[in-house]
């Protein structure tokens, strides 16, 4: 007896839809028995996790200001993703754009004006896309898999950051501490609402690029490019279109969004470059985009659900004593029931039978004949 | 031989009221059919008429709704493919199922269920394909295959079973006359040795030829069961479509037509981009206005790879190798050949021509939207869905391509329809040049003849046409001059008056060593 995956004739529309949901709801109940494993009353675990920090208004700041990256990234991921673009290299893109992005505020502490800032995010934007714009290079020059190269240029650019905190950006006024100089007033992002909360703007350019790039996907040739090259190469060419130029798009428009998320993250919600900017948003925006189901609305929603997830990591740290690992977990198994319910809508699983009663069927045949 | 169960031998194969609903659609409805051993049986119908569906409810890909299939006296009940090659039945499917990254060797080792040695398995193939005369290179990646080599892979692959049934869907659509012929000597040889065929095909002549008996099915259902030989070809038509069938009608070229030519290719070279395509050797070719030309040749000679050099898929190093319209278009990419009034179907209907899942308006777009971009995109790069939507169904209607839904993924399309969608996409911008690479390949009759006619029709009124086609039948219907493809060098143009089926097929084998362009290569 084994199992067999046979290809569905047609998908299901309505389960096309419900999939996320479904893979929501799969990953409670595996959540479920995991706190009830650890000896945690699954209840009300899933209560500080999932449903606190929804019902503080300081909280839902907190819950946009990381929804904000995971949303930028997600969506720049998704044009990678449909153009069969495998950047996994998102964490890296949005260090350097931190970094690009900071090279105004910690090298040119003197120069305050209200330039700086729309500045910073564009030198953040250029960081990140030239970032990505290596395996980009790699891949189209010299067919490189992107997936390793994107992903090992993460680990040099945290090593790139750690370098300089802790060397030439340290800040002279930081008692040694790892950290850089912190922002001065004018290359902080400002607060959406200060009274109530820290969102920040990054929140709001997460929204507008989502509904650019769907617009972008969903109405445009350029969209259409995206499609006809990431679904079917050969057609794509046929039509016109160039892969190499557009796995320089591709890449380039998602390395700029990490860039953008990058800096955001440093001048709205940190202050100043620190060893770690990130909990890996780059990595965690990679489930947003399939959980998004790789539409960019859908990418909103999704990367406010994720968001959630390290923030009820936080709350559960705190109120019921686990580890904040359990976030990861969470996020873990989210992907895992994304994915499979994803496969599920285009396979049915079919068990087939032990060779032993074909075989006689086969000897019934033959002493028949 | 004979289908009549009262010929005293018991039926291999027999299948009672086998019936498949699809949803709402029925697609087999009640469907009989008896094979006797020993016999080639035609399967007979348009596209649509629930050949492949029956055929793969005989094989196991597919389950009836209702019925019974009997083998060798005794029900059974085929659940996958595998019970069905336990049994004794063979497929060669129309679209094939291998897989391009590995080789011949590996893909036929793959469906044996055995614990052989690779190389075991590709000595087996080499000797099963010579003494079929399929020759085949055990070693080859199928990627790099023509689709003709291909099939032979999936022939020797289904021989290599030992079958008591072979089931082959459109097997010559893909051959020269002389592959063909040398097709039905393997099928005869292998009805002598006692093994059943179950013949899918349009090609009615050849039906006629080596067919014993024929079952007919029309919009699902048995029209007729037959013999073949006692029918003409006319009969045949009727039984399937249901009335007359008009072939392609071949006006002569007007006396007074002009001469310009519209697509001129001089001294065209291309070497192999990777290990298994073919170099391309010196091409020169002329294309009047009014004028088609049809390249015959067997399956990979070259084909492919010259209709990527014309497309601009490829593009050439000197501008003066490809002329389009009297504009030098070698450094041209295949957008900007299309705004000089070029337009191309390729010879792969999905994944080429067209992109599987998109709906048939956006396939509209892909190969429009250079040259009609004013109509179909808006300011800022806006796709415009409703005129999109508009000019498809204008397309479906004047190419006659039926569809199940309203703007259908094209991957949802029979071949045939899908077929007629590709060609009516370039048709409809009436171009000045069309290059088209297998125009009907397994395409059933009634679609064949829209679609022939249909180029004839763009000749006439003053286009020029490049057919590449493996059909000779259809090279002889529609082209005003033949020239043959063969590894990678192109014959000069026998005008149609001078052209026979002998002269033509000599050359396709490459025995004709008058022809310059040959003496120019090997002197």
């Amino acid at each position: 007896m084994r199992l067999e995956l046979v290809r569905r004739p047609r998908q299901s529309a309505l389960f096309s839809v419900l999939s996320p949901f479904i893979a929501l709801a799969l990953t409670l109940i595996a959540g479920a028995i995991m706190f009830a494993f650890l000896g945690k009353n699954p209840v009300t675990a899933l209560y500080y996790f999932f449903i606190e920090p929804l019902l503080e208004v300081w909280s839902l700041h907190e819950l946009a200001v990381k929804a904000a990256p995971l949303i930028l990234i997600g969506v720049g991921l998704s044009i990678c993703y449909l153009s069969n673009n495998w950047n996994i290299g998102a964490e890296g893109q949005f260090i350097i754009g931190a970094i690009t992005g900071s090279i105004l505020p910690i090298l040119f502490p003197e120069w305050q004006n209200a330039f700086v800032l729309p500045l910073m995010l564009l030198m953040g934007m250029l960081g990140g896309a030239a970032y990505a714009s290596i395996p980009a290079f790699l891949k189209a020059r010299f067919s490189t898999n992107e997936i390793l190269t994107s992903l090992m240029l993460v680990y040099v650019a945290q090593l790139f950051l750690d370098w300089l905190v802790r060397g030439p950006w340290r800040n002279p006024e930081g008692f040694n501490f790892p950290e850089s100089r912190n922002f001065h007033a004018d290359a902080i992002l400002p607060e959406i609402l200060p009274a109530s909360g820290r969102a920040h703007w990054g929140f709001a350019f997460a929204i507008i690029a989502a509904v650019l790039l769907w617009f972008v996907l969903a109405k445009t040739l350029k969209g259409f490019e995206v499609k006809v090259i990431g679904q079917s190469p050969r057609a794509g060419r046929f039509g016109g279109f160039s892969r190499a130029r557009m796995i320089m798009f591709a890449f380039l428009v998602s390395g700029a969004l990490a860039g953008l998320a990058g800096i955001s993250e440093v001048s709205g919600a940190i202050g100043q470059l620190r060893p770690t900017i990130s909990p890996g948003y780059g990595f965690t925006a990679i489930i947003v985009a399939f959980l998004g189901r790789l539409n960019p609305l859908g990418i909103v929603a999704a990367g406010l659900v994720l968001a959630l997830s390290y923030l009820g990591g936080e709350a559960a740290q705190i109120s019921i004593g686990v580890s904040d690992k359990v976030a990861r977990a969470f996020q873990g198994m989210l992907l895992f029931f994304v994915l499979a319910c994803d496969m599920l809508i285009h396979y049915r699983v079919r068990l087939v039978r032990s060779p032993v009663r074909d075989a006689t069927a086969f000897e019934g045949v033959e002493k028949n004949a | 031989m004979n289908t009549t169960l009262d010929s005293g031998r018991a039926p291999l194969l027999q299948a009672r009221g086998l019936t498949k609903h699809f949803g709402a659609v029925t697609a087999c409805d009640a469907i009989d059919l008896t094979i006797a051993p020993g016999e080639i049986h035609a399967l007979l119908g348009e596209n649509g008429a629930g050949k492949s569906t029956f055929v793969k409810m005989l094989f196991g890909a597919l389950e009836p709704s209702a019925g019974s299939i009997n083998w060798q006296g005794k029900r059974v009940e085929i659940d996958n493919p595998a019970a069905a090659r336990r049994l004794g039945i063979g497929m060669v499917f129309q679209h094939f199922s291998l897989f391009d990254a590995l080789t011949a060797a590996e893909n036929i080792l793959l469906s044996l269920d055995t614990d052989e040695p690779p190389s075991s398995v590709a000595e087996r193939a080499r000797e099963v394909s010579n003494a079929y005369g399929l020759p085949l290179d055990p070693y080859a990646h199928v990627g790099d295959l023509s689709v003709g080599e291909r099939q032979r892979i999936e022939i020797v692959r289904c021989l290599l079973q030992d079958p008591q049934l072979i089931i082959l869907d459109e097997p010559t659509s893909v051959l020269t006359p002389q592959e063909a012929d040398r097709l039905f000597e393997t099928l005869e040889r292998l009805r002598a040795e006692g093994r059943s065929i179950l013949y899918i095909s349009h090609r009615l002549e050849e039906v006629k030829r080596i067919c014993d008996s024929a079952t007919v099915l029309r919009q699902g259902k048995v029209v007729g069961h037959c013999d073949p030989s006692k029918e003409t070809a006319a009969s045949l038509a009727r039984l399937m479509v249901g009335d007359e069938v008009e072939g392609a009608r071949r006006q002569p070229k007007p006396v007074e037509a002009g001469r310009r030519p519209l697509l001129h290719v001089k001294n065209l070279n291309r070497p192999a981009a990777h290990p298994f395509a073919v170099t391309l050797h010196d091409i020169d070719l002329t294309v009047h206005e009014n004028e088609i030309l049809g390249i015959a040749g067997v399956a990979g000679n070259g084909q492919g790879e010259l209709f990527e050099a014309i497309s601009g898929e490829a593009t050439q190093d000197q501008p003066s190798v490809i002329q389009l319209c009297g504009t030098e278009a070698g450094l041209l990419d295949i957008s900007k050949r299309r705004r000089l009034g070029a337009a191309f179907v390729p010879e792969e209907r999905l994944g080429h021509a067209a992109a599987p899942n998109l709906p048939l308006s956006l396939n509209l777009l892909l190969s429009r939207h250079q040259t009609d971009g004013r109509a179909y995109i808006g300011s800022a790069g806006f796709i415009r869905n409703s005129a999109l939507a508009r000019a498809a169904a204008r397309i479906c209607e004047a190419m006659d391509v039926r569809k199940g839904a309203a703007d259908p993924a094209a991957s949802s399309l029979s071949g045939g329809n899908l077929q007629k969608f590709v060609i009516g996409r370039e048709l409809d911008r009436s171009p000045s040049v069309l290059v088209v690479n297998q125009p009907t390949w397994g395409v059933d009759a009634g679609a064949a003849a829209r679609i022939r006619n249909a180029l004839i029709a763009l000749a006439r009124s003053g286009s020029a046409v490049l057919v590449i086609s493996q059909d000779l039948d259809e090279l002889f219907e529609i082209s005003d001059a033949i020239c043959v493809m063969h590894h990678g060098h192109l014959s000069r143009p026998v005008p149609i008056e001078e052209a026979t089926f002998e002269k033509i097929g000599l050359l396709m084998g490459g025995s004709d060593a008058s022809e310059p362009g040959i003496l120019e290569e090997t002197a």
